[in-house]
């Protein structure tokens, strides 16, 4: 057993700095693109479009079937082709690693979150529905001032749950070679030899991180349950 | 479409051979990591909810770790870390271990043990949830700690977490594909070689993608079997759970947080 040299990593500091911000922008840039996209597909289901409410999903159930790291493939080899078809004349737009992470990231928890969003779709109180009728909202007003205020607040903790996962699973990127904090930490591995420490300290970084975030979850959920509402 | 999967390989095998090898390695790791993962997270869930403090902080200091850590890195900590920090004796016996072997252990090790904090959490809840007249009829008959856990509130625990174990059953067949980071040819890694050897991209990932569904497909049904064979007699709660179809209104709220933990 070599003594252990953690010297090396403080070193190495900045540069897994740049790797965990890099983490961290796809972690916002999924979340966000994520939720939006995820409540539309989750409306789409909710009000059974039609062939559109199919294709949504299996859309979402393929998302689910599958490791996201066959997905990531799939988004890299596919992303390129699709582009070139829209851009008329049908030859692959290469559009690197990162582009293809940020895309795949954001299609692919779009699906989880619109899961999420469905069942508290379908949680929501028949009386509410009632309620907006007999006060003659329209349809549009129903969903963005009553119902979908609730289903986002009853369902953050778990989406919130799902974006700490969401960070986590950013590390597979490292399939991709792309320099997020498991990126950074293995390319300086490979060059210092330190492997060790390297992984030793990033475990903790994602640890700390990743802990921090459940207990925040945690206090978040007790502090903003609906009063009165039914639990 | 699929016809380049039967041609011969530099090998002389066929690409269709090196698909099946594949989701033989995804198989055989989903299939004893899930053994591990279930005694494991059965044993740390009950230590969750045990009236011993010192129990109850080592089961919960086990969940924290494991289910924070990214399982890609904890593969990592497996594979790359864990031979280095042993006795020199002891790494080097274990980096001598051949491939595939000496990448499928850690992989073993790492998904069985990264799967275990994730079904504790829903053992806990299962147990936390049952009725407290449970604990109190057992203690009334005169048993003690061990048998009412035994005959009293973990069968029923088990029964009622079926259906969320249904979800920790696909995440773990999902993750097998994160050991091709440490050079396991599972089923992704193979689809992967198969599109690189054939440049026919879009028909080998297609096929591991068929092959993945199939197997959701086989690992939701056999735990909806599963649910209705061991089912008690006049309960009618794990129907619901199973098929939730009609929404009903407000109860549904309760079943959200922990049934919706979703998993990849």
């Amino acid at each position: 057993m070599n003594s252990l040299d953690f010297s090396v990593v403080l070193q190495a500091w900045p540069y897994l700095w740049s790797g965990l911000l890099f983490s961290l922008a796809l972690t916002a840039v999924a979340f966000v693109v994520g939720l939006v996209l995820g409540t539309c597909l989750a409306l789409v289901q909710h009000f059974e479009v039609p062939v559109l409410g199919r294709f949504v999903r299996g859309y979402v159930a393929l998302m689910r079937s599958i490791p996201l790291i066959l997905v990531l493939f799939w988004f890299f080899f596919l992303v390129p082709i699709v582009l070139g078809h829209l851009g008329g004349n049908g030859r692959p737009v290469p559009i690197g690693a990162t582009w293809t992470a940020f895309i795949t990231f954001g299609l692919f928890e779009a699906a989880y979150y619109s899961e999420i969003i469905r069942v508290g779709l379908r949680a929501v109180n028949r009386g509410q529905f009632e309620a907006c009728q007999a006060l003659a909202l329209s349809t549009f007003d129903t969903y963005r001032s009553v119902i979908l205020p609730q289903v986002l607040r009853v369902a953050s903790p778990i989406i919130l749950s799902q974006t700490i996962i969401l960070f986590q699973d950013t590390s597979l990127v490292y399939v991709l070679s792309l320099t997020d904090l498991l990126g950074a930490a293995s390319k300086l591995a490979q060059l210092n030899g330190r492997l060790v420490e390297m992984y030793l300290v990033i475990a903790v970084v994602y640890l700390a991180i990743s802990s921090a975030a459940s207990q925040c979850v945690a206090s978040l959920r007790k502090r903003y349950a609906i009063a009165g509402a039914r639990r | 479409m699929f016809a380049v999967l039967l041609e011969q390989t530099a090998d002389g095998q066929r690409y269709i051979d090196w698909l099946l090898s594949g989701l033989g390695w995804t198989l055989a790791l989903a299939f004893f990591g899930w053994w591990i993962a279930f005694a494991v997270g059965v044993v740390v869930g009950i230590g969750r909810t045990v009236q011993n403090r010192a129990v109850a902080a080592v089961a919960r200091l086990y969940v924290e770790i494991f289910r924070n850590i990214p399982v890609l890195v904890q593969m990592f900590l497996w594979y790359f870390v864990l031979p280095e920090i042993l006795p020199a004796s002891l790494g080097n016996a274990i980096k001598q271990i051949p491939p595939p072997w000496g990448s499928f252990f850690p992989a073993l090790v790492c998904l069985g043990l990264y799967t275990a904090a994730r079904i504790a959490e829903q053992v806990r809840a299962g147990i936390e949830a049952l009725p407290k007249g449970q604990v109190e009829a057992a203690s009334a008959l005169g048993l003690g700690g061990y048998l009412t856990y035994r005959y009293v509130i973990v069968p029923q625990a088990l029964r009622l977490i079926i259906p969320s174990l249904t979800s920790e059953v696909m995440g773990i067949y999902k993750n097998t594909s994160v050991a091709l980071t440490i050079g396991l040819m599972e089923l992704t890694a193979q689809a992967r070689q198969i599109s690189e050897a054939t440049f026919q991209t879009f028909t080998a990932f297609g096929a591991a993608t068929l092959v993945y569904l199939a197997l959701a497909l086989i690992a939701y049904q056999g735990m909806a079997l599963i649910d209705r064979a061991v089912r008690i007699p006049g309960t009618g709660r794990a129907d619901d759970a199973v098929k939730p179809a009609a929404p009903r209104a407000a109860e549904q709220i309760d079943a959200l947080p922990d049934a919706m933990e979703v998993v990849k």
